[in-house]
């Protein structure tokens, strides 16, 4: 059974939503955390680092927290292969962290959004999305207020040349749209995965659709995915 | 041309200058007639501090005066009208009198809810007015030991062509958003209204529900003698002082500079108080606890000491504090955000201590508990402030104000209103108008997921949020019609209390009790007054005869600017309990050949509808009865059908009547609805306002046994028409595509945001 790890620092506030999604799908509650700790759980599978206003935002987004004294065991396990994932305030603690190339900019409507989106699954050949088929369109939402994708020309040829986008804002029908855009994000890029492919960001919220009772569970899969992931390396 | 004084080269400073300017020193300043004034305190009320204390008060006294004698923190003018307000009920752990309200809801649960306006704040300063706010109500209910599941908030602004409105708007959703959202709490429900009597004053009432072990409920009174009296929380600064006051008149011509009595908000370090706060109570190190609110440092400390029969102590040198040469009247009145006062059990100190420590908090013992009952402040080894600690809450003033009631309106009957457009016109025109259409643009800036227990997302009757992992659920809305208050405000106040509990029952509650804002004008006007007891004793009836009491809540008085006052704004939050989440029921069309039945009676109410303001451009009339033995029968009748999973969908009717209802529940499906002929006069069927209504889908083959079933239990019930198509087909009209309903529905208040004209 996947061992998962939540690290939670000041001002982290979904991490319940994430301890639950990871709850339901995997079937063991995950370990909880605190930055100020400076190692992981031993043996643990995935790190996760979910989404809230981490040190209120103060600086940039992400930026404390990325230089948090849990990050240097956090870094050591994606150096090690260990599995990574970073949700929203996550994704951005992850690029400051340099973990992933990038930064997380103001919504180009410059307002906080909560809404669901739909996402174009870009390929299903990782641990993050083998819950999925490739070009399938799932549901899930967001809630930031930050969270146009910005990185140089460069670094977007080469996400993009590697297939290291793994979700892209898309209409219902999986067509790219700017209307569907949600934040502005270049090429509505979603998330992306590192080089190495074990480290993911991605700024929507798959842990708050996992429930068939509370609306749509196209947020499963992810999960999922990843239990699957371990359960073949077993 | 001045001639250039001969010198040499001006000299660099060597320190930037002083600001603001050094605050007296503290000899005792001469209390003058202005400084009375300027304190918000009557003449009157001044002759009353003399024959309290038996001497003229320092100046940090009069401070103190001013703060818990305003009418915000005590309640002056409606003190005893609110005493008419039924508090009790079996499930009630604690009425209105502590931080929030608290009821029972079985499996060892409580709901610990609150409502509080921060009007004056908000129209100063919309953002931090309105994000302040926020933190406000949050502490009140977290201080009371209970973590906080979700916010909700009711909003009045001027008329949309008002050239502040936009600004204020904006500001205000942004401050609940930005605060909110950085908190974690989700914004799950509210309301927002436009309206040219909130040209001058906007209204932000907000709520905030939270869960709580039953048993383990915190409380503001202290207990013990010589205990340490410890702050926790952000230091203290200049803002926010004379906050209190500030609420308490009306504005004028200088408003713009009464801007540094705005409170600011930190979200962040109201979190870590929040995590830090539910971890001591968690280890039971607290006896007692307050937040610091209106008033700041001043009111909480007498709390405290007068709830628990004591004398408080208080050392200024040992507050925190974030600008340099506080004076003692600056500290008492601070209301900088984010603190809390607390007393701890003595063994559990270094336990605290750790806790504070381990969330990067600033505390300090900051006074003692005293068996002298004397609110005693010290500040640079003076003694400062000297006062009955009982006395300074319990001989406030109590006012009986001269009250004359609201004339009543004429009814207007059917034949008074000539419908001037045709009834497809007359919906397009109301589902996009300011106060029907989608606030979609609002709640979208609200997360609404977070803690991903949201079963209901805003736009509904209600807010449903599950209780932990179910399968309990509480509904939660707020609601108010003010022009019907306006124009009676005893039924008004009936209104907006039934109105609530309607549409708790329409998603399948059972309403257990709710929480009012009172906005009203200045009561010391008599038709003001009248207004406000006029409406306390509508929601006193309403209470009552529906076994919904009132468990807490705020009132707002001195809502004008220039003489106009707002409309009557009595805010009702309603919070309900649902036994089975997964059988709550949401208004959109479920499917296609589904009966339609409707709920209640109808004359046809036009008096002081939409209809006759939006389309008729009138606005009087009375507005329509309630009959609350009526929405007793018809609200437990269809929340019997939704336990029972007959209703398939659910609505209330109410502002718009009848037939924005329907568009409402055929918008949120994209399935169309065929309508029957109505049984009178068309435009008075479609847009009445009759109370007591709802709307339920029903499968078509058991239609007829469920009205034959309301006939049996004396509810009026018939079948008005059948779900499908992609219009709403009315005989005799033109069918009105929900395509075309949802673009008019959608698109006023983004296009209004963007500067359309309105």
């Amino acid at each position: 059974m996947i061992k998962s790890a939540v690290v939670v620092f000041p001002g982290i506030n979904r991490e319940r939503d994430m301890a639950r999604a990871l709850r339901l799908v995997s079937g063991r509650a995950p370990a909880m955390v605190w930055h100020a700790d400076t190692a992981l759980p031993a043996g643990t599978d995935l790190v996760v680092i979910p989404g809230g206003f981490s040190y209120g935002d103060y600086l940039r987004c992400g930026a404390i927290a990325a230089r948090a004294p849990i990050m240097e065991a956090v870094r050591t396990h994606a150096g090690r292969g260990g599995l990574l994932l970073g949700v929203c305030n996550g994704f951005q603690i992850l690029c400051e962290a340099g973990l992933l190339p990038g930064v997380l900019m103001r919504n180009t409507a410059l307002k906080f959004v909560c809404r669901d989106v739909y996402l174009r699954i870009e390929r299903s050949d990782t641990p993050f999305t083998r819950g999925y088929n490739a070009g399938q369109v799932i549901r899930v939402p967001v809630a930031h207020g930050e969270g146009n994708y910005i990185a140089d020309d460069a670094t977007i040829a080469r996400l993009e040349g590697e297939g290291r986008v793994l979700f892209r804002y898309a209409a219902p029908d999986g067509e790219l749209q700017p209307s569907w855009n949600v934040n502005g994000s270049t090429n509505a890029i979603a998330g992306v995965l590192n080089e190495r492919g074990n480290v993911l960001g991605l700024m929507p919220h798959p842990e708050n659709h996992v429930e068939a009772a509370l609306g749509p569970t196209d947020g499963r899969g992810l999960f999922a995915g990843l239990v699957d992931h371990f359960k073949q390396a077993a | 041309m001045a001639k250039t004084p001969a010198k040499g080269p001006p000299r660099a400073r060597t320190k930037p200058p002083a600001w603001p300017a050094k605050p007296k020193a503290a000899k005792r300043e001469k209390i003058t007639p202005e400084l009375i004034a300027a304190h918000g305190l009557t003449n009157e009320e001044y002759q009353r501090i003399l024959a309290l204390i038996g001497r003229a008060p320092s100046i940090t006294e009069l401070g103190i005066f001013s703060a818990m004698w305003n009418e915000h923190c005590s309640y002056k003018s409606s003190k005893i009208h609110l005493r008419m307000l039924p508090t009790k009920a079996p499930w009630v752990i604690q009425g209105p009198g502590e931080n929030a309200g608290v009821i029972d809801i079985g499996d060892g649960l409580a709901v610990v809810f609150k409502m509080e306006s921060h009007n004056h704040p908000s129209y100063i300063e919309p953002y931090q007015g309105a994000a302040t706010g926020v933190g406000g109500i949050l502490r009140d209910v977290f201080t009371m030991g209970a973590r906080p599941i979700a916010c909700l908030n009711a909003l009045s602004f001027g008329a949309p062509a008002h050239p502040q409105t936009r600004h204020l708007l904006a500001g205000v959703v942004a401050g609940i958003g930005g605060y909110g959202n950085s908190f974690g709490v989700p914004t799950v429900g509210g309301l927002v209204r436009f309206h040219t009597r909130y040209d001058g004053n906007c209204l932000v009432n907000a709520m905030a529900v939270g869960l709580a072990p039953r048993d383990k409920i915190f409380y503001a009174a202290a207990s013990g003698v010589g205990m340490p009296i410890v702050y926790l929380g952000s230091k203290t600064g200049r803002d926010g002082i004379h906050g209190a006051t500030m609420a308490s008149a009306e504005f004028g011509e200088d408003t713009e500079e009464k801007r540094p009595t705005v409170q600011v908000g930190d979200p962040f370090a109201e979190k870590l108080l929040l995590e830090a706060c539910l971890e001591i109570m968690g280890k039971d190190c607290v006896i007692a606890i307050q937040d610091m609110g209106a008033a700041g440092l001043t009111c909480s400390a007498v709390e405290m000491g007068a709830k628990g029969g004591l004398g408080v102590t208080l050392d200024l040198d040992a507050v925190p504090c974030r600008e340099s040469g506080m004076s003692a009247y600056e500290m008492m009145l601070s209301e900088s955000q984010e603190r809390m006062l607390m007393v701890l059990k003595p063994e559990k100190e270094r336990e605290a201590e750790a806790v504070f420590k381990k969330w990067g908090l600033d505390f300090a013992v900051v006074g003692k508990t005293t068996p002298s009952k004397r609110f005693v402040v010290r500040h640079g080894g003076k003694v400062v402030a000297d006062l009955p600690i009982k006395e300074l809450g319990d001989e406030a003033p109590v006012y009986d104000r001269p009250h004359v009631d609201t004339s009543k309106k004429p009814v207007l009957t059917i034949a008074d209103v000539a419908p001037p457009v045709a009834t497809a016109d007359a919906l397009l025109r109301l589902i996009g108008s300011p106060d029907l259409c989608s606030r979609r643009w609002v709640w979208e800036q609200y997360d609404h997921v977070i803690l991903g227990n949201t079963v209901q997302r805003p736009g509904g009757d209600a807010a449903v949020v599950r209780i932990n992992d179910g399968p309990k659920a509480l509904a939660l809305t707020t609601d108010v019609t003010p022009r019907y208050c306006e124009a009676d405000p005893f039924e008004g106040g009936k209104q907006a209390v039934a109105e609530a509990w309607r549409n708790l029952t329409a998603v399948g509650a059972r309403p257990l009790a709710l929480t009012d804002n009172l906005n009203f004008g200045n009561p010391e006007r008599a038709d003001i007054m009248g207004q406000l007891v006029g409406a306390i004793h509508g929601i006193a009836e309403a209470c009552e005869a529906l076994d919904f009491p009132v468990v807490s809540g705020n009132v707002s008085l001195y809502n004008e600017t220039n003489g106009r006052a707002i409309l009557p704004t009595p805010t009702i939050g309603g919070v309900g309990l649902i036994d089975d989440f997964s059988k709550s029921t949401t208004l959109a069309f479920k499917r296609k050949n589904e009966a339609i039945l409707l709920i209640g009676e109808t004359a046809g109410w036009l008096g002081q509808s939409l209809y006759l303001r939006e389309i008729c451009e009138r606005e009087d009339g009375a507005p329509p009865p309630v009959d609350l033995a009526a929405e007793r029968s018809n609200g437990d009748f269809v929340r019997a059908l939704i336990a029972e999973g007959i209703a398939s969908a659910v609505h209330d009717v109410s502002d718009g009547g009848l037939l924005p209802a329907i568009a409402e529940m055929a918008m949120a499906s994209g399935i169309g609805a065929e309508l029957n002929r109505p049984p009178l006069a068309a435009h008075a069927f479609w847009f009445g306002e009759d109370q007591g209504r709802y709307l339920l889908t029903v499968e078509a083959g058991v239609a007829e046994t469920v009205l034959a079933r309301a006939r049996a239990a004396g509810v009026p019930a018939r079948q008005i028409g059948l779900t499908g198509g992609d219009a709403l087909t009315l005989e005799g009209e033109r069918p009105i595509l929900v395509a075309k309903l949802r673009e008019r529905f959608e698109g006023w208040l983004p296009a209004y945001v963007a500067g359309a004209a309105p």
